[in-house]
C-alpha cells in the first residue's frame, strides 16, 4: 500500500509536476486517508532547501491536521510541505526563526503531553495534539494555518496544490476556461 | 542634459496623462518613472504573488527589500512595514502605475462629493473640506477620459449620479450570475441598481480587443491588454508625439529650486543608481499621495526648509483612501460561474443623503474571488482549520457572494505622511511615516454600509451571512491613497491651488490623488485621470514658451 504514496511524494522530489488521472487522483486521496486513519509516519521527501528532516516530518504533520486527507488529499500529499520548505528558502526567510523554534517546542510539548513524537500518534491524537499546540504557540500555529493555506489553496507553481488538487476539489475548472467573450452569456444566465 | 519644458515625475494614471497632453500640446517632456515597463506578456497568474495577494511579493513594484516605510500605531509605536505588506499603503511602482494590474472600476465622484463640508458640516476633530472645483468643472475632462482611456457599463439603471454630456463609450459585459441574482433583490429593496462603469473593453476599442472573462483580473495585468491602463493608452500616443521621453528605473531624489524659488529641475537616481540632473521650466508631481507628499518634504533648501509647498505645515496632512466593508452571503444553489471580472453590479443609492452619516459609499460584488481569498471569509461558527474548514471550503466557495464598498473617509490633520527622521531607503532618501488616523465617524459609516449589504444578500437568497467590519489602526489609504496635497483657495490650508499649481512656486505642480480634498465614495482612478485632464488643459493655456504666464 506504501507503493503508490511513495511514488506520489517521488514526484514532488522532483519538483514536477506530474498530472493524475481521475482514478489515480481519487486513489491517492483514499490512500492518504488510510495512511492517517492507521497513525502511519507521513512520508517525506530527504531534499529539503531549508527544513532538517525530522522538522519536515513535524510540519508535514501539523499541517495535515490543518488540511487533513478526506477523500481528497491533505496538505502534505499536495505538496505544503514542500512549498513552505521552498519559500523558508526564499520569501519567508523572516520567518525561519519562528519555524525552527516553533517546530521543536511542538515537538516537546507533545513529547511532554503524549510520550512520543507527533508523527508517532494515531490520527485523534494528532487532533488532540494541534488542539494542544493551537493554544500554548497560537502565534506560530497562525503562521502555520496561513503557510498551509496559502500552499494548498494558491498557485501550483510554487510547490504546493500539487496538480491545482484544491481548485479541482471545488470544482474550478483546470485548466481554466478562457476566451469565452464570443459566448452569448445571457443564455448561460438561465435568461 | 538637455533642459526640457516639463519633467513628470510618475508614469501612472495621472502623470500619463500630463506627460500625453503636453507632448500634444508641443512641450517637450521627460516622464521619469520608478519601476518598469511591462506589458500584457508579462501577465502571470499567480494567486499569491501579484498587486493584490501579495504573501509571496508584489508583482509590479515596488520591490520589498530596499524601500521600507514607517506606521505609528494608535499607541504610538512605530512599526517598519515591507513593500508587499498590508500596513505600506502600496499602490504599484510600473508604467501605468496601478492602472496596470487594477480591477478597473471607473466611477466619476457625485456632485455633493465635492461640497462635503457644505452639506454635512465637519465633525469635530476632522478636517472635511469643500473642493475650491465643482462636478461641472470636471464634467468635460471626466467625458474625456472616458472616452480617451476607454470606459465600458451603463448609469441608466440609476438615478444617484451628476449631469453627463453623454453615454459611455462601450456597452457594459454581458451580465453574470451574481449579476443575475442580485439585480432583482435590489429592486425589491427600492433599490437601484446598475452597471459597474470599467475601463475595460466590452468591445473592440482602441486598436484592442474586449474582455476574455477570466478568473484573474484585479491585481493582474490583462493577458489579452483589454483593460485599459494609461500605458497601453495615453503613453504610448505621448511617445509617438516625439515630444516625451520616457526613463524608467528612475527614482527622484528631489524637487530642485533657484535663489527666486522657482523649481529648476529635478535630481533623480538613473536605472543604473547614478544621481542625474534633469532641468525642466516645468515640474509636475504625479507620484500618487505618499510618494508625492514624501518627494516635496524630502526637497529642502534654504528658502524651503520645510519641504516645498510646506511653509503652512500643510504637505501630506489629510491624508485618506476609503474604508471597505461589506459583507459575505452564502446560499444554498451555486453563485459562481467562473466568468470574469466578477465586480459587475453596484448601487449608489447609499451614497449620501442618510441622516446622520456624513456620506457613505457605492456598493458592488466584490471580483471573482481565487480559493485563497475564500479560507477566512466562511460563514460564522466554521472551524478555523480541520475537516470542517475544508468541508466548509467545498460547501461554500461556489455558493457565495460578497458586496462591499469604499466608504467615502472623513479625514483628520492628524491622519498624515511625514518623513521619517531616521530610516532611509536604499538610496539613502528618508521614507515615508504614516501617523494618524481617518476619524471616527468614517467607521459609524462603514459599519452602517456593512448592514446594508447584508439586507441586500438576504433579500437576494443568503442562508446564511457574515459581516465584514473593522476599526483600522491607521488611515486605510492603499491603492486609494490621496490627500496629501491638498486643493485649496487659501495658502494656509492647501498646498495647491486650483489648478494644481503649488501655491509659492508657480512652476511647480502636483497633478494626482494628492490634491483630492475629499476622496468620493468610489474607486478614484476616474477622477485622477479627469483632473489630470483638467489641470494639463489649464497649464498648456497659460503656457507662454518656457514659462507660466502669472
Amino acid at each position: 500500500m506504501k507503493g503508490p504514496v511513495v511514488s506520489w511524494f517521488g514526484m514532488e522530489i522532483k519538483g514536477k509536476s506530474g498530472s493524475l488521472t481521475r482514478r489515480e487522483f481519487v486513489a491517492t486521496g483514499a490512500i492518504g486517508s488510510a495512511l492517517l486513519a492507521s497513525g502511519c509516519k507521513t512520508a517525506v521527501n530527504a531534499n529539503w532547501e531549508f527544513l532538517a528532516p525530522g522538522e519536515a516530518r513535524t510540519l508535514a504533520a501539523i499541517c495535515d491536521q490543518i488540511v487533513p486527507a478526506d477523500g481528497f488529499p491533505s496538505a502534505s500529499q499536495a505538496g505544503v510541505v514542500n512549498y513552505i520548505d521552498r519559500q523558508l528558502a526564499r520569501f519567508y526567510r523572516p520567518h525561519r526563526d519562528a519555524y525552527r523554534e516553533g517546530l521543536k517546542k511542538a515537538q516537546e510539548l507533545v513529547r511532554t503531553t503524549h510520550g512520543q513524537g507527533l508523527e508517532a500518534l494515531t490520527a485523534e491524537q494528532q487532533l488532540q495534539a494541534a488542539l494542544l499546540i493551537e493554544k500554548e504557540q497560537a502565534e506560530f500555529f497562525d503562521l502555520v494555518r496561513r503557510h498551509t493555506f496559502e500552499g494548498y489553496y494558491g498557485s501550483p507553481r510554487h510547490g504546493g496544490n500539487r496538480d491545482a488538487v484544491s481548485w479541482r476539489m471545488l470544482g474550478l475548472a483546470e485548466p481554466p476556461l478562457l476566451g469565452r467573450a464570443q459566448y452569448d452569456l445571457r443564455k448561460a444566465d438561465g435568461k | 542634459m538637455k533642459r526640457v519644458n516639463a519633467v513628470v515625475i510618475g508614469a501612472g494614471a495621472a502623470g500619463g496623462i500630463v506627460a500625453k497632453e503636453l507632448a500634444c500640446a508641443g512641450l517637450s517632456v521627460v516622464l521619469l518613472e520608478r519601476g518598469k515597463w511591462y506589458t500584457a506578456a508579462d501577465c502571470r497568474k499567480d494567486d499569491l504573488r501579484n498587486q493584490r495577494t501579495t504573501v509571496l511579493g508584489n508583482a509590479f513594484g515596488p520591490e520589498e527589500e530596499g524601500n521600507p516605510r514607517i506606521w505609528v500605531d494608535a499607541k504610538g509605536q512605530a512599526h517598519t512595514a515591507l513593500a508587499n505588506e498590508g500596513p505600506y499603503q502600496n499602490n504599484a511602482a510600473c508604467v501605468g502605475g496601478g492602472t496596470l494590474s487594477y480591477g478597473a472600476q471607473a466611477w466619476r465622484y457625485m456632485p455633493q462629493d465635492f461640497r462635503m463640508r457644505s452639506i454635512y458640516g465637519a465633525p469635530e476633530g476632522s478636517s472635511l473640506e469643500d473642493w475650491p472645483i465643482s462636478y461641472d468643472d470636471l464634467e468635460p475632462f471626466y467625458d474625456k477620459a472616458e472616452w480617451e482611456i476607454g470606459v465600458s457599463g451603463d448609469y441608466s439603471g440609476t438615478p444617484f449620479h451628476g449631469p453627463r454630456r453623454r453615454d459611455l463609450p462601450m456597452p457594459p459585459l454581458p451580465p453574470g450570475k451574481e449579476f443575475g441574482i442580485l439585480e432583482p433583490a435590489a429592486k425589491r429593496l427600492g433599490l437601484h441598481p446598475f452597471h459597474i462603469p470599467m475601463a475595460r473593453n466590452s468591445i473592440p476599442y482602441n486598436g484592442r480587443g474586449p474582455c476574455m472573462r477570466c478568473r484573474w483580473c484585479v491585481g493582474f495585468a490583462c493577458e489579452v491588454d483589454a483593460k485599459n491602463g494609461s500605458q497601453n493608452t495615453v503613453i504610448p500616443v505621448a511617445l509617438n508625439t516625439g515630444n516625451c521621453e520616457l526613463r524608467t528605473g528612475c527614482l527622484v531624489k528631489e524637487i530642485l529650486t533657484d535663489e527666486r524659488g522657482r523649481a529648476r529641475g529635478v535630481a533623480y537616481f538613473d536605472e543604473r543608481g547614478r544621481l542625474q540632473e534633469q532641468p525642466a521650466d516645468v515640474v509636475v508631481v504625479s507620484g500618487c499621495a505618499v510618494e508625492s507628499a514624501r518627494l516635496l518634504l524630502n526637497s529642502k533648501s534654504k528658502l524651503f526648509p520645510n519641504g516645498l509647498g510646506n511653509r503652512y505645515d500643510q504637505v501630506g496632512r489629510h491624508f485618506q483612501g476609503h474604508h471597505y466593508t461589506g459583507a459575505v452571503g452564502y446560499f444554498d444553489s451555486e453563485t459562481y460561474d467562473d466568468i470574469g471580472p466578477g465586480a459587475s453590479i453596484a448601487i449608489s443609492d447609499y451614497n449620501h443623503g442618510t441622516p446622520g452619516l456624513c456620506g457613505g459609499g457605492m456598493l458592488a460584488n466584490e471580483f471573482i474571488r481565487l480559493p485563497i481569498h475564500m479560507v477566512d471569509r466562511m460563514p460564522p461558527g466554521t472551524p478555523r482549520w480541520g475537516v470542517g474548514h475544508k468541508q466548509a471550503m467545498r460547501q461554500w466557495h461556489k455558493r457565495s457572494i460578497v458586496v462591499m464598498g469604499p466608504t467615502q473617509q472623513i479625514p483628520t490633520a492628524a491622519g498624515r505622511v511625514t518623513v521619517d527622521p531616521a530610516v532611509k531607503d536604499k538610496w539613502g532618501i528618508p521614507v515615508a511615516r504614516f501617523e494618524g488616523n481617518s476619524h471616527p465617524h468614517t467607521f459609524e459609516i462603514g459599519d452602517a454600509q456593512a448592514k446594508r449589504a447584508e439586507a441586500w444578500l438576504k433579500e437576494a437568497g443568503a442562508i446564511h451571512t457574515s459581516v465584514m467590519t473593522h476599526k483600522t489602526e491607521m488611515v486605510s489609504a492603499g491603492q486609494h491613497q490621496a490627500g496629501t496635497c491638498r486643493m485649496g483657495n487659501d495658502p494656509h490650508g492647501s498646498v495647491v491651488n486650483r489648478f494644481c499649481q503649488v501655491h509659492d512656486v508657480d512652476n511647480l505642480f502636483v497633478i494626482d490623488s494628492s490634491v483630492h480634498v475629499t476622496n468620493g465614495g468610489f474607486n478614484p482612478v476616474l477622477t485622477i485621470m479627469a483632473i489630470a485632464y483638467y489641470a494639463s488643459d489649464s497649464l498648456v493655456r497659460t503656457w507662454k514658451g518656457t514659462e507660466m504666464r502669472s
